[in-house]
Parts: structure tokens; C-alpha cells; sequence
């Protein structure tokens, strides 16, 4: 008995703790053959009339004069080009269908301590918003839930697949705190008297020691649980599922996203992720020029986006957000580009773009959506570039992804070609035909 | 105040002279006339004097060099939220036709002068969707750092919103405690309050015909009481006030659409009309126009079969469509909608520009005025870096009415100064405080009195 209760103690800590990575789609993948197309492996140089091959899920060969091998499916690329499929680091597609329907909305569960939710629980494969995203080029997604302060854990997915474990790539990929803003009156607001700021700073405060709370209590209980597990003697203590996946967190081997925005609350973030020596991603970051030289010391990635979207104050430069991934890649700071979005996830590229319009080299801008999110979320393996050995997850198109005239012809996700359908397209032919 | 200040600081244009300007060596997307390599564009007295390969300007001509730059129309946004004091809605009663956006509109939103930064120079004003009938909207020009009556675009249309769907109906919003929901709950509700309205109005019209009959026959006759609202009412059925009305279902497209043909009345532009793909020669048949989005979809029940091939259909059917933006961020970047229009759907590149630029000012009737590069016509232009239908590009100016509303390059120094002045504010203030604090502890006494402290 008590020998079970210890594998079952310890089975329960390696599935909850460690970082599981799990291999999708099963079963043999087709042999195809993409040629006389300008290949763009992102990681090198763009080869003109190039040819990949596609085997088995990952890519068999790459280059100028690769070989094609007898019974491949040919596909001739002539003037189209060759992408990785884009990454999205934040997204809620596969967690809602319709905003205001409460019923299809699964992004935020209430309360503001979730570290246990889980977004790979609640990833809807048969969403609708999946076949328009990936149509797009895009073809996998930090799903992430929202909320409260702690609000889950995120899962890496590819929008492929017939179950929701089909479609994990790792989960959690990350767990997703939403750190406490201490808010002051505004100009002119009319709760600018003391007693009101006073009232804020105590929630705040209250807000923040609540977190190292729980963060401590975790750190507490990882410690317990390791020490039950070596030596039976030591009294066994019910089980808390809020703890138990804060451990992995608190131990450095799950990062955490810190959402934050304002140069006051990435501060208060990164000072307060110090004292936990957290593994972080820093997400959002509308002021991050203000906070350059915090982030770049702590060598730690941002997930910036979305850009498409305005600055929080008045007097901002009305560029601000357009010109934030330019001053991450003069300072050398890892980062990627995210949409926060769902329903329109398909705009990442455009997101991207938009940085590259204001002085963002483009080729960085591709990389932002590509091997950029892959290295940030430890996945640079099988992800973001095209390379032999790699996952088989590859866009066909006419032109610059980046660019919105482009058209993406073709998609395949781990070596499977996706239908180019859509809701989107299915109205639209069904439209079309109106007698 | 500092919103004063801030109105001032990006506040560009110098007036009073007129002023002649030359933008030489571009290319020019005309929209109307086709797209003219190496051309000129010559501006006097803010109208636009001269476009062409060989234009000469005088000596004395602001002369701007546009090499390697694209020119094209001030987009013009038929859905604007922007430079509205407080709430959109009035709320209070399913038909507040007789308010005025026009009596709410401020000139220090910031939003503003982003979207002079995105080439959006005139937009129309609208109150929200909470009622059938809003109330009346406002075509303004976004001339940041100028009086709000400067912004008004004078004898232009006099519009109205109307709204169907869930919205009007309430069906996402929960009343405050204690209070009932608000009639109408249903689309039958809507189209109710909609044709009730227009019943009352011909009663209206019809007292006021007697009357003036009567006084006209010297007759004794007592005057119908006035009623704004109905006043209002009266000047739709008259076609003195165009009609922009918030839709998302063909359903209640066609709903309208059939109402407008029983009681006499015209829809000018169906906004949102997110499923007037499927009604397309329904719209087209009536008449009315569709400013629509590409990508808003799924947001709630009645934009789920949203698709962005909607603009494309549209115009295919013949509908006099445009993208527009209900949104102080979409509208910094209605070029992107544009573009998408050739993604989605196929338009041409030249049909693309028309949804952000002729297209509406066609549906505001102010296409004498707006919406092309042509002889005669407002000069409200923005040069752009690179082409317009390109996510690479971004704009360098903007132009309404000849000057220069905005401009990067002095966009780029104006913000340096303005943080230095921040800057130096800031210490002033920190070193007043500083020296206040140590003055007080001079004169502080050093035995305070103890008890009860005195009245504050």
C-alpha cells in the first residue's frame, strides 16, 4: 500500500511537474517534393529555385539540387516561395468561438490564482478559428488563457489535428502571470485625493504579497513533496493543485510570461521574478524602451504585440508600438512578435510588418514569427526555420508572407497538407453561387 | 490644461497666407484618372490647382520633392468614434433622433493627429448602436491644433444613425440593478420602433401641411406643437438627411431595405453590413452603399458568418462599398483593409484604393470634394513612403486643405523637445518640493503642541 501510494505520489509529480512534450499525428506522412521555388530557410541565405523535401513529417532534404526520391509527390513551386508555417506566442484560438457568447468562451476562469488551468484542456480542435488561421500561414499558436493575477498555463499548439493532444506541441509552455499595476489618478481624474490613493497602493500591495504568498507556499510545498518522496516516514499531507503546479515554476523549470506594459510594472515584475530567480518571458511591454537596460540584464525574451494596437498615453509617440521591436533588436534582447488575438491570429504577419515599417529590418521581422518564437519556447529543435531534420511545417506562397497581397497557396503542418478551406471560403464560394 | 498644451505642441500648419505648394516627382494614385509615374501635384489656396507629368509651379512655391514616393487622397473613415466628449450613446429612449453628435465633439483627441499619421484625414462622426435611431452624425476633417468648428466640414450632408441587431435590441448588456430592460428585446421590436417613428413623422407632417394650408387660406389654424425629434424624422422622409445605418445580419439588411421602400424613405451607406455579401444585389437594387470591415468577425452571434471576402462580393454585386475603421486604431491603418480587399476577393489594385477613398466620399456625397487627386478638389493628401497598399509603407505627410498636418520629420524634432520640456518640468517640480519641505522644517516650532488638534 504505502509502496503504491509512493509510485502514485511519484507518477503524480512527473506528470503534473515536468515538462511534457508529446508527438502528434501519429503514422506515416506522405512523400512530397516542392520545386523550382525560392526557398526561404529563414536561418540561411534564400535559395532560388530550390527544392525541399518533405518525409515522413520532417524535412528530408533542402537545396539548390536536392534529390527528389522515387514516388515523392511533386509539386512544382515555379515563381512561389517557401516559408516555415508562423508562430504566434499569444493567442486564445482554440479557447473561443464568439466574444460575447459566454457559452464558447473558455480564456479566463474566475478568481485571481489559476495556475492550474490549463489550456490544453480546453483547446476546441474543430474551431472554425482554426482553419482561418492557419489558411494564413500560420500554423501554430501560444495558446493562452487570461485573468485574474495567475491565470493558467499556455500550451503550444499547431493547428492541426483531430484531438487537442494531436494538436500539443509542448505543454504548459509557459504559466501566465498577470502582474498586479499599481494605477495613480490621472490628470483631471476625479478619485486623484489621498484617501483613493491610498485605497490603491493597499490593493496593490495586497495584490502583490498575495503572489509571493503563493509563490512561497509552493516553493514550501516542493520542498515537502521531495522530501515525502525520498523518505516515507515523513508525514504524508493532502494533495493542493494550485501549489503543485506552481512547483515547476518556482524550481526555474517552466518559464513564466509576465504580462506587463507600463515601465512601472515591468519593473515591479522583473524585481519582484528576481526574488523567485523565475525563469521569465516578458510579455506586452508597450514601454519596454524605457526599460531597456532592466530587461537586457536579466537576458530574458519578450513577447512583444500586439503592435497593431495604441499607445496607453496621450503624449506617447504615436509610433511608440511600432517602433519597439526596432529598439529590442538594437539592444540585442531576444524577442518575438504576438497578436494577443483569436479571431484574427491571421494578422501576425501584419503585425510583423508593421515593426518593419518602421525600422525593423525585415528579415528580422520574419524571424519574430518564425525561429525567434521556436528558440523562445525551446522548440528551435522541430520549429521557425526550414531545416533537414525538422518538423515538416511549411508554407507555400506567392510573394512575402509579411506582406497582406501575398497569397498562401498551400500549407502542410508536420508533413499532412491542410485544406485551404475556412469558414471564410466555404461562405464565400457558397455566396458566389447565389443563383 | 495639459491637454492644451499638448493640442499645441503638435499643432503644425501656419495659416493666413495663401500658400503654393509643389509635390514633384512622384507617383500620383490619382484613383479617379489612373496612377501617374514621375507626376506633380500642384496645390494653391488648399484646393488642387494642377496634376500631370509637366506642372509648373512659381518661384516662390513650397516645392516638396517626392522621389521614390507615393502620393494619394486623404482616406476617408465613414465610422469614426473619435473627438467624442464622453458617451456615444445616448441611450435613454430606442429613438434619440432629434440629438446631435455634432453638440459633443472636442478637438484635443489625441487620436486624431494618429490617424493625420496614418493618411486618414476625414472621417464621419457617429453615435453608437444602443438605439434604432442614434442620433445625427457629423463629416469632419481631422485638422489637429485647429478650432473644433474648423474640423465641422461645412454644407456637407446632414446624416443620422440607425442600428439593427443585437446591439438596439440590448442583447449583450445587462441593465443596472434594479432597472427593467429597455424595449425593444427583439428584431420585431426594432423594426417596430423604426416604422412607428417614420408613421408619426408623416402624422407630423401631415399637421403641419393642414396648418400651413390653413394660414395660407387665412384661415384660423393653432400651429402643431414643434418636436424635434420629429422635425427630425420629417427631414429623412424629405431626403435631407442621409441615412448610415448599423447592420450585421442580411435578414435585417433586407428588413430595412424593404421598410425604406414601403414608407418612402432612402438608406444611404449600410455600416458594418458584415453579411451584405449575402444580399448583395438587394443592397445594390435599393441603392444604398456598405462601409464594412475585412477581418472583425466572431465577436458575437451575429458577426459569426462575417467573412472578409465580404467587400469583394459586394462590389462585384455593384454596391458602392468602403472599408472603414469604428475604431481610433483601425483608422490608422485603413490602407491594410484596402490591401486586403485584393487578398480577399481579388479586387484590382485601383478598385482597392476606391473602398478608402472615392468610394466613401461618394457615400458622405462629398465626392466633388474628396476622394481623388483632381483639379478643383480639396487638397487633403498624404505622401507616403512607399505604396500605400504595402504593409512595409508608412506615411511622411499629410496635407487637409494644402497644409501640412502632419509631417514625421517634424514629428520626430517636436517630440524630442517635448520630452526635454517634460524633463525639465519634472525636476522643477521635484526641486520645488524639495525646496518647500526645507523651508517648512525651518519654520516648523520645536515643541508642537500636543492635544487636541485645531478645526480643519
Amino acid at each position: 500500500m504505502r509502496k503504491t501510494l509512493a509510485v502514485a505520489l511519484l507518477l503524480i509529480a512527473s506528470s503534473a511537474l515536468a515538462q511534457s512534450t508529446i508527438l502528434n499525428n501519429p503514422g506515416r506522412k506522405p512523400v512530397i517534393a516542392i520545386r523550382n521555388a525560392t526557398i526561404v530557410p529563414v536561418t540561411s541565405a534564400p535559395i532560388a529555385n530550390g527544392t525541399i523535401v518533405l518525409s515522413n513529417g520532417t524535412i528530408a532534404a533542402i537545396g539548390a539540387n536536392a534529390a527528389i526520391p522515387a514516388g515523392a509527390t511533386v509539386i512544382d513551386g515555379t515563381g512561389l516561395f517557401v516559408y516555415p508555417g508562423m508562430i504566434d506566442s499569444g493567442s486564445n484560438v482554440g479557447l473561443v468561438e464568439m466574444s460575447s457568447v459566454a457559452g464558447t468562451v473558455d480564456t479566463a476562469e474566475l478568481g485571481d490564482f489559476n495556475p492550474n488551468s490549463m489550456a490544453a484542456v480546453a483547446i476546441n480542435p474543430h474551431s472554425e478559428l482554426v482553419p482561418v488561421t492557419r489558411v494564413n500561414g500560420v500554423t501554430h499558436v501560444v495558446s493562452t488563457p487570461e485573468g485574474g493575477i495567475i491565470s493558467g498555463q499556455s500550451a503550444l499548439i499547431q493547428l492541426a489535428g483531430w484531438t487537442p493532444p494531436e494538436m500539443l506541441v509542448k505543454t504548459p509552455a509557459a504559466m501566465h502571470i498577470q502582474f498586479p499595476r499599481l494605477r495613480s489618478a490621472t490628470f483631471g481624474d476625479q478619485s486623484q485625493d489621498e484617501e483613493a490613493e491610498k485605497e490603491r497602493k493597499k490593493s496593490y500591495t495586497r495584490d502583490v504579497d498575495k503572489l509571493r504568498d503563493v509563490l512561497r507556499d509552493a516553493q514550501a510545498y516542493g520542498k515537502a513533496a521531495a522530501a515525502r518522496a525520498k523518505d516515507r516516514n515523513v508525514e504524508r499531507f493532502d494533495r493542493d493543485l494550485v501549489l503543485e503546479a506552481l512547483v515547476p515554476v518556482v524550481e526555474g523549470r517552466i518559464p513564466v510570461v509576465m504580462h506587463a506594459n507600463l515601465a512601472r510594472d515591468i519593473r515591479a515584475a522583473l524585481t519582484f521574478a528576481d526574488e523567485f530567480k523565475l525563469k521569465v518571458i516578458l510579455a506586452g511591454a508597450q514601454d519596454v524602451g524605457r526599460v531597456v537596460d532592466e530587461v537586457k540584464r536579466r537576458n530574458i525574451p519578450v513577447l512583444l504585440g500586439p503592435i497593431l494596437a495604441l499607445p496607453q498615453r496621450e503624449d506617447d509617440p504615436y509610433d511608440l508600438l511600432f517602433t519597439n521591436a526596432k529598439t529590442l533588436h538594437d539592444a540585442g534582447i531576444p524577442f518575438a512578435i504576438q497578436t494577443t488575438d483569436a479571431h484574427n491570429t491571421r494578422n501576425l504577419p501584419y503585425h510583423a510588418a508593421s515593426a518593419a515599417a518602421f525600422g525593423l529590418p525585415k528579415e528580422e521581422a520574419l524571424k519574430a514569427v518564425t525561429i525567434y518564437p521556436a528558440q523562445i519556447w525551446g522548440v528551435a529543435d522541430r520549429l521557425g526555420s526550414l531545416e533537414v531534420g525538422k518538423s515538416a511545417t511549411v508554407i507555400l506562397t506567392d510573394g512575402d508572407p509579411l506582406e497582406i497581397r501575398t497569397n498562401v497557396r498551400r500549407v502542410f503542418i508536420a508533413g499532412e497538407e491542410i485544406p485551404m478551406d475556412s469558414r471564410h471560403t466555404l461562405l464565400y464560394e457558397k455566396f458566389l453561387k447565389r443563383p | 490644461m495639459r491637454k492644451a498644451l499638448l493640442a499645441l505642441a503638435f499643432a503644425l500648419p501656419l495659416f493666413g497666407q495663401e500658400r503654393v505648394t509643389l509635390i514633384r516627382n512622384a507617383t500620383v494614385l490619382t484613383i479617379t484618372n489612373g496612377v501617374i509615374e514621375n507626376g506633380s501635384v500642384l496645390i494653391r489656396g488648399g484646393k488642387i490647382a494642377a496634376v500631370g507629368r509637366d506642372v509648373s509651379a512659381p518661384a516662390s512655391a513650397r516645392v516638396i520633392d517626392g522621389t521614390g514616393k507615393f502620393v494619394m487622397p486623404g482616406i476617408i473613415d465613414t465610422h469614426s468614434h473619435t473627438a467624442v466628449e464622453g458617451s456615444v450613446n445616448e441611450i435613454s429612449l430606442p429613438n434619440t433622433g432629434m440629438v446631435r453628435i455634432q453638440d459633443a465633439l472636442t478637438n484635443d483627441d489625441i487620436s486624431a493627429y494618429r490617424q493625420l499619421a496614418g493618411g486618414t484625414t476625414a472621417a464621419l462622426i457617429l453615435h453608437g448602436s444602443a438605439n434604432a435611431i442614434g442620433g445625427q452624425s457629423q463629416i469632419v476633417k481631422w485638422k489637429w491644433g485647429r478650432p473644433i468648428d474648423e474640423w465641422i466640414v461645412k454644407d456637407a450632408p446632414r446624416t443620422i444613425k440607425f442600428a439593427l441587431g443585437e446591439n438596439p435590441k440590448s442583447a449583450n448588456f445587462r441593465p443596472p440593478e434594479g432597472q427593467q430592460r429597455q424595449y425593444p428585446a427583439t428584431r420585431m421590436g426594432v423594426e417596430e420602433v423604426i416604422r412607428k417613428s417614420f408613421i408619426d413623422a408623416r402624422d407630423y407632417m401631415a399637421a403641419w401641411d393642414e396648418y400651413d394650408a390653413k394660414k395660407k387660406r387665412n384661415e384660423t389654424a393653432i400651429p402643431p406643437r414643434r418636436d424635434l425629434l420629429m422635425e427630425t424624422m420629417a427631414d429623412i422622409l424629405r431626403g435631407r438627411i442621409d441615412i448610415h445605418a448599423h447592420s450585421y445580419r442580411a435578414d435585417e439588411i433586407v428588413m430595412l431595405l424593404n421598410l425604406a421602400d414601403e414608407l418612402g424613405f432612402k438608406v444611404r451607406e449600410l455600416q458594418h453590413v458584415l453579411e451584405g455579401y449575402k444580399v448583395g444585389r438587394e443592397i445594390a437594387k435599393h441603392g444604398a452603399g456598405a462601409g464594412t470591415f475585412i477581418d472583425w468577425w466572431g465577436y458575437k452571434a451575429e458577426a459569426y458568418d462575417a467573412i472578409p471576402y465580404n467587400v469583394a462580393l459586394m462590389v462585384r454585386d455593384g454596391v458602392l462599398t468602403s472599408v472603414n475603421s469604428d475604431s481610433d486604431e483601425l483608422a490608422r491603418h485603413l490602407n491594410h483593409d484596402a490591401a486586403k480587399a485584393m487578398k480577399y476577393g481579388g479586387l484590382t489594385e485601383e478598385e482597392a484604393l476606391r473602398v478608402c477613398t472615392i468610394n466613401p466620399a461618394r457615400q458622405l456625397r462629398l465626392d466633388s470634394r474628396l476622394g481623388s487627386i483632381e483639379v478643383g478638389k480639396d487638397a487633403d493628401l498624404a505622401i507616403w513612403n512607399g505604396h500605400p497598399l504595402s504593409t512595409y509603407s508608412r506615411v511622411d505627410t499629410t496635407f487637409i486643405e494644402g497644409e501640412v498636418y502632419f509631417d514625421r520629420a517634424q514629428d520626430l524634432v517636436r517630440r524630442e523637445e517635448l520630452r526635454k520640456e517634460k524633463e525639465q518640468r519634472l525636476k522643477k517640480e521635484a526641486d520645488d518640493a524639495a525646496a518647500a519641505k526645507k523651508d517648512a522644517a525651518k519654520d516648523a516650532p520645536k515643541d508642537a503642541p500636543k492635544g487636541d488638534k485645531p478645526n480643519a
